[in-house]
This record gives C-alpha cells, structure tokens and sequence, in this order.
C-alpha cells in the first residue's frame, strides 16, 4: 500500500473497477472504509470522554484530473473527510492513499500535501504575509525552491486567479473572493496534482463566489483534480461526480445527473435542490413536461424556448 | 476607518534610502545611535544634523513625517530639558529661591534635548524608509549567528511576519466585537476608570478567543501548505548586498571617522 507510486500500479487498478463508467482515468486519492473520530479525553484515566464518530465508513475514488462535489449539511462529515485526505487528520480506522502513498506513512506526509493542496472557508484566517506576493510564494519557500523558480511560481499562479495588479497590497485591504483566489494563488504556486476546496465560498458575496468558481473552473480545465466541498447546491452541477454525505456516511453518488434525479431523498435530508432541477420540478408539477437531466437555468431556458417554437 | 490603518509608519517611496539593504539599515542606524553619546560639542553636532539632514533628503520623506514622529516624545525632551537647566552646577546666571540655572546646564540641556531629537529622527528615518517586513527579514539575517547559541531565529522572524498580518484582522474583529456589545447596551465611554476598564473585559474575552480560533486556523493552513519550521526553506525575496550597499556602507564609515576625527582633534 504504502510503496513508491511507480511500483504501485496494482492497487490503483484494483481500485479502478469501481469507477463511474463515464469518467475514464486512474482513481488519484483512494479512501478504503475511512473512520474518523474525534476525542474529547479527559486526562486522568486516558480513556476519552466523548467519542463522536465525524466520518463513519467512507470509500470513495478521485479519477485523477476528476471534479468531484461532496455536499451535505453541517456535521455531515465533509469537511473531516477533506481534512483526512492531506494528512491533516489521519484515519482511526481504513485508509487513505494519494497516488499510493499512504497518509499514515510520515515518510509521506509532506509530498502528499504538495500534491494535494487545500483551501479553507475563512479567507482570513489562511493567508500567513502582509503582503499578497510573499503569501503566495509561502508554500514553494517551504518546499525549498530556488528563488527564481519561486519568483516565476508567484507570477504564473497570480496570473491563474488573476490577482497580479494586487500583488503588492496587503490581505486585510482585499475583498473576501480576492483573499480566496490569493489562497488559491499560494496552493497553484505548490504546483499540486489535486486541490481540495473546503467550502470555500461559504463566507463571500455572490461576486466573490462567482470569482472563485470561475477560477476553480480554469484549473479544472487545466487537468488539476478537484475536490470541491460546498452546500451550495449550483456549484455542484458542473461537476463529473456529486456525494452527498450525511452523519458521516455517503448516501448518494453519481453524476449530477443522476443524483439530481432523486429530489425526494435529497429534499428529505434537509438539502436543496439546485436551482434549475426545483424549477424544473415545479414545471412538471404544473404539467409542462420538462425532461429530468437539466441542471442549469440556461439548459432549462433553452429546452422551454425549443419546446414553444 | 480601522481597515486604513497603516502598520508602523512605512512611508512609500522609491529612493536609494528606501532601496538599500535592511540588514545595512539596522547596523547604520546602531553605529548612527551610538556616534551621538561620542559627540559632546557644536562642531558635533553640525555633522550629526548635517548628515542625518542629507539623509532625510535622499529619502524623500517629507519632513513633517519625521516631526510627526518626535510627538509622542515631546513630553520627555521637555522633561529632560527643564532637569538638565536646573540641576547641572557650575556658573549661575539667575536665580530664584532654590532653583538655580547655570551656563553649564543651559548648555548641557540643550545638547541633550538636540541629542534626544537627532536618535529619534534616525531611528524613525530607518522605520519610515524601511518595510516591516523587511526589517524582519533583516533582524533575522542579523540574527543568524545567534541560532548557534540555540535563539530560535527563524521562529521569532516568522512570529513577528504573522504578527504583522493579523493585526489588522485582530482590530476588525476588536471593530465588530464592540459594535455588538454596544448594540445590546454596553457603555464604554462614561463613568469611572475603573468601570471602563470593567466594560473592556466582555471585549476582551471574545476577542482572545477569536484569536485562539484564528491561531488554530492558521495553523492548519500552514501545515496543509507544507510548512515545517525554517529547516531547508528558501526565501523569494532572498537579501543581497548590491553596490549601492557598499555606497551606502562607505558613507557611514566617513561619518564616523569625521565624528571621531572632530573628537580627538578639535
């Protein structure tokens, strides 16, 4: 399990057999039945108080170059299973692997960070420099690059989130959604293989949530694999694959598409629909018989006008 | 508004001042502070004024900057002044009951205040020229040599960084805390010392452990981008020496020999 990656090409096929037929690709992060516990101890008989159970039993696949949404509501595990994928949080009980690398080998801690990199939800609370530049070259300083790589690092990630005319400013005069593409910025300059985005429009403005989302979707498009952890449900519907995860378990997975689909069991979990799959809904309700599989304002739109002409 | 504030007194510029090496800076600004307990008579002086004037030129810092800086002090030249004129003995020109003011101590006060008002001119000039961050990254290079003598260097330089960047965060939260607490009633402005110090107490606590939650935040974002304590880090803005350097370097060692030749022989 915990070989170089090279030399361990077997269980990364083994794992590709339960891929989604419609995503071709080697799985890149593997999680095997992934229980993790949070401890309350008290310190006198070493016995924890409180044990509660955040992740309770995950397996789940990233096709590398993938973009997978896991939604659910507070407490529902989501963001504890990010956190065990970079080897923030190692697992009680199953496994975690990144390209074959096991989390719980220290050996591989750093590279699996790099490779994965991870952006959080407080746009404040990530940025480590006064001045945005030095916060984006934070990551490769701690990876030992020369400084002219770091330099051309800073400029071509300022560039990806489109920040570069901010480069000198400090991050308390930005806007929240430009404090969150320079986070990205300092995870993009790490040169990783897959990002995970830990509700990262949770606290922004519709603005700010558009500028991040857009960025999200040029890296996308530049191969770099996606983890996207949200409870807004429109953001999800670009996605290859959406888990939707509940008290610690994953109880819906497949392509938007498909989990869309069942709006009864989403609904009865306390969550939203996205905006096009209620409209749509409450059409068919009404009795205009709009096709299941629409997921976008725009795709609806144009069913309706195509149905009318 | 909270969020203008502006971090030590950093005054945008692009001089040679501005440009030079901070660890340069640091080590003048010391020989700088020192060179004024050499000089002890006019001609001194002149040279002190002249070339900390010069100085202050090149750096195209308006003087007011520089004046706005002796404020806080003002009190305390003052002070050292009117004890100076009154205490120093030696020939006296008037008199009063028991206060007395001498030659020696019109004199002596007025070097002492002149002194006091060139250290805080050059301290402040390295301060106003030079970044925070810059001057971090400077004192730690400076400090290096400590790290063998076990003196976490790298760890002190990147709490003085964080430092640095939050507390514009700390005084927005500090904003938002007390605007809440005054829209449910809290007074912070009237009654006693004692009560308003008591009134800080429901801001203080929520803002410790806001800043608990960013710490641990942090700490977490740190840790996801690799970071690992300042074994085997590279640093993009690496300081070098550059010939201006070198200039600036040979400036301040004529200063000093004029300052040291203007002692022994006049």
């Amino acid at each position: 399990m915990s070989g170089p990656p090279a030399a361990d090409t077997g269980a990364v096929r083994a794992g590709c057999d339960r891929q989604d037929v419609n995503f071709k690709g080697q799985p890149y992060i593997e999680v095997r039945d992934l229980v993790f516990e949070y401890r309350r101890g008290s310190d006198t008989d070493g016995e924890p108080d409180v044990v509660m159970r955040a992740v309770d039993g995950v397996s789940l696949d990233v096709p590398r170059g993938s973009f997978t949404a896991i939604i659910g509501r507070n407490g529902s595990g989501k963001s504890t299973l990010a956190k065990n994928v970079n080897a923030l949080f190692l697992p009680t009980s199953g496994s975690v692997t990144v390209d074959g690398m096991d989390t719980r080998d220290d050996a591989f801690v750093w590279e699996i960070r790099r490779r994965v990199g991870m952006v959080f939800q407080n746009p404040d609370n990530q940025l480590v420099s006064a001045v945005v530049e030095d916060d984006v070259a934070f990551g490769p300083e701690n990876l030992g690059v020369a400084p002219d790589e770091i330099r051309e690092r800073v400029r071509a990630a300022l560039i990806a989130v489109d920040m570069t005319e901010q480069r000198k400013m400090a991050p308390h005069l930005l806007s929240g959604g430009q404090k969150q593409r320079v986070a990205i910025a300092g995870v993009v300059a790490m040169r990783p293989d897959a990002i995970i985005f830990d509700e990262p429009t949770a606290m922004l403005d519709p603005e700010g949530r558009r500028e991040v989302m857009d960025v999200i979707g040029r890296l996308r498009a530049d191969g770099v694999t996606i983890v996207l952890i949200t409870h807004f449900m429109d953001e999800t519907v670009d996605a290859d694959r959406v888990v939707i995860m509940d008290r610690g378990r994953i109880v819906l997975d497949g392509t938007p598409a498909e989990v869309f689909r069942r709006a009864d069991e989403i609904e009865s979990l306390g969550l939203r629909l996205p905006f096009a799959v209620e409209l749509a809904s409450r059409l068919r309700r009404r009795g205009i018989d709009v096709p299941a599989g629409l997921l976008t304002p725009e795709a609806v739109a144009g069913w309706l006008r195509g149905s009318a002409a | 508004m909270i969020r203008d504030i502006t971090l030590g007194q950093y005054y945008p510029e692009y001089s040679i001042i501005h440009k030079l090496d901070p660890r340069l800076k640091l080590v003048v600004t010391l020989l700088y502070i020192a060179s004024l307990f050499l000089i002890e008579d006019f001609y001194g002086y002149i040279i002190v004024a002249a070339s900390i004037g010069g100085v202050l030129a090149a750096s195209r810092v308006p003087l007011r900057f520089v004046v706005r800086g002796l404020k806080p002090i003002m009190l305390i030249i003052i002070f050292t002044f009117a004890l100076n004129i009154f205490m120093t003995r030696g020939e006296v020109i008037w008199e009063y009951g028991w206060l007395h003011v001498t030659w020696e101590g019109l004199r002596m006060a007025f070097f002492m205040a002149l002194r006091l008002i060139l250290l805080i001119i050059g301290s402040s000039l390295l301060t106003l020229t030079t970044k925070p961050m810059k001057l971090t990254d400077g004192i730690e290079s400076l400090l290096a040599p400590a790290k063998r003598l076990g003196l976490p260097t790298h760890e002190l330089a990147m709490m003085m960084t964080i430092a640095l960047r939050f507390i514009p965060t700390l005084l927005e939260e500090t904003d938002k805390i007390m605007k809440a607490q005054q829209a449910r009633g809290a007074d912070f402005e009237t009654g006693s010392i004692f009560r308003r110090a008591k009134a800080l107490v429901p801001i203080l606590i929520p803002l410790f452990v806001g800043a608990f939650r960013i710490a641990q935040d942090l700490a977490m974002a740190m840790e996801a981008r690799c970071y690992r304590g300042g074994e085997g880090r590279t640093k993009l803005n690496a300081l070098r020496m550059k010939r201006r350097d070198l200039a600036a370097a040979f400036a301040c060692a004529g200063y000093l020999a004029g300052i040291i030749a203007e002692r022994v022989l006049v």
